[in-house]
């Protein structure tokens, strides 16, 4: 058995056409050791779960910037969810107003990083989401 | 096992589960592998190669609508994409970024894509390329592309993975540069010239024709006559050119077949895999049976001239390894 790595899937659902923060988040977890799969602009919650499920990744990053996240996001984990990735940890990042956020981490969403988050902060704390993970997907293989 | 079942199923998340534990060599994902290998070897598999920013994600793409949405009274086809680019040396991350190109792929049912990152491989596939490629078989897909590294010595090992090579290249990219890759051209089966609405194509294509003569007649006509390497001019942004390209990869396939050529590359696959395997099992027996200690002592031994660099191998693997 080998190292089984971090695997990422950032996403930017969503019409604006900024992709900036994504990419600088991307990055980021590429140095931070991850497999960061990057879909591009303007997705649809579907074809990130598509995605997701594809790739088996243990984290989605959603980059929101349109204003719709309070859409978006339950959408996005609804899906998962209905696909058997439950255990998937979903951050957002973009610009949220405050009050949002608690609905947000209600629908499901694990994190939330408002603009200027250090991203190695970002990198730790998707390490601490996913080494409870990681060990159980494989697991999932294993009886049957 | 129920892994198996549901991916011989069509079921998509144990597919994509299996395709992870396939990468992380898992117990779980070997045995798996174990049992749906009799299912394998009946999908075409066409390798899709060349430097990077030529255009290969986005030429898949259009070659996965094509076989999608093939004209006349054809079935489409279940089609698989292995998109491997490389993990960095320094951090092992990496940024896998062809799904970007294959957007309009969204939504088809029939279509899986799986990016996939080298992990230290050399040659321009990941380690676990081909037992993926050979799940993906298993699974029903009946066309398998896999887009590899755009590095220099891709060459050897998509060579041996793939049915059909399609090997892209791009004008403006400096025919200097390219004039040192005749061995990517020697491995090609279909030669694209993407990005056909830039200048300097007939340039380009003047000179792989060129190329391809040359490498021809120094190989003097021997090795695979009944083929003769197309060069085809293609637009991935509009799919210019792709009902040329699909057509000469139904040809090839044919004359594959044809001349019996199918069976010798499937063997000669599985030839390479088989050795690959037992070099790696015996390395890995004798590490288990040697100590680092004996390495060290050994290796004084040489510094000191007391042996011999031939007599050091037989004494720390001819008399273990019986
Ligand atoms: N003008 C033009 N651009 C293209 C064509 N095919 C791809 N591109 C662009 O070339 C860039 C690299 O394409 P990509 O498919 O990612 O290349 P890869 O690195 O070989 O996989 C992208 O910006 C594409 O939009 C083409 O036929 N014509
Ligand atoms: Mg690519």
């Amino acid at each position: 058995m080998r190292e089984r790595k971090i695997r990422v899937l950032i996403a930017k659902p969503g019409l604006d056409g900024h992709d900036r923060g994504a990419k600088v988040v991307a990055r980021a977890l590429r140095d931070a050791g991850m497999e960061v799969i990057y879909t591009g602009l303007r997705q649809t919650p579907e074809m990130i779960a598509e995605a997701a499920l594809q790739e088996d990744v243990d984290v989605v990053g959603l980059s929101i910037l349109s204003g719709a996240h309070l859409v978006l996001a339950p959408r996005v984990i609804n899906l998962l969810r209905s696909q058997g990735q439950e255990r998937v940890c979903v951050f957002v990042g973009g610009i949220i107003p405050n009050e949002d956020i608690p609905v947000l981490l209600d629908a499901g969403v694990r994190v939330v990083y408002g603009p200027g988050t250090p991203t190695y902060k970002i990198a730790e704390e998707i390490r601490q989401c996913t080494t409870a993970v990681s060990g159980e997907i494989t697991d999932n293989l294993k009886d049957e | 096992m129920k892994l198996v079942e549901a991916v011989l199923n069509g079921d998509r998340m144990a597919l994509a589960r299996l395709l992870t534990g396939l990468e992380s060599e898992s117990e779980a994902s070997q045995k798996a592998l174990d049992l749906l290998f009799p299912y394998a070897g009946k999908a075409h598999l066409i390798g899709v190669t060349g430097a990077s920013g030529t255009g290969k994600s986005s030429l898949v793409s259009q070659l996965v609508l094509a076989f999608r949405r093939p004209d006349k009274n054809a079935r489409p086809k279940r089609t698989a994409v292995v998109a491997v680019d490389p993990s960095s040396p320094y951090t092992g991350g990496a940024l896998l970024g062809d799904r970007i190109r294959m957007r309009d792929l969204a939504g088809d049912p029939g279509v899986f894509i799986r990016s996939m990152a080298t992990r230290g491989n050399a040659g321009g596939l990941a380690r676990a390329t081909a037992s993926s490629v050979q799940v993906l078989d298993a699974a029903g897909f009946e066309i398998i592309l896999v887009e590899t590294v755009g590095a220099g010595q891709a060459e050897v090992e998509i060579a041996r993975l793939a049915d059909t090579i399609v090997v892209v290249e791009a004008p403006g990219l400096g025919d200097e540069i390219q004039a040192n890759k005749a061995g990517i051209l020697e491995i090609a089966d279909i030669l694209v010239v993407n990005k056909a609405d830039r200048p300097g194509v007939e340039q380009t294509e003047r000179y792989l024709r060129g190329m391809l003569e040359m490498s021809s007649k120094q190989a003097g006509l021997g090795l695979d006559e009944e083929w003769t390497t197309p060069v085809l001019r293609t637009n991935a942004l509009t799919g210019e050119g792709l009902p040329d390209l699909i057509e000469a990869i139904y040809r090839h396939s044919e004359y594959l077949k044809d001349s019996g050529k199918y069976a010798t590359r499937a063997r000669a696959r599985l030839e390479d895999e088989l050795k690959g395997r037992i070099q790696e099992r015996l390395l890995e027996r004798w590490k288990m049976q040697t100590s680092e200690d004996d390495l060290q002592e050994a290796l004084e031994q040489l510094s000191r001239r007391e042996i011999s660099p031939r007599q050091a191998v037989q004494n720390l693997v001819e008399d273990k390894i019986t």
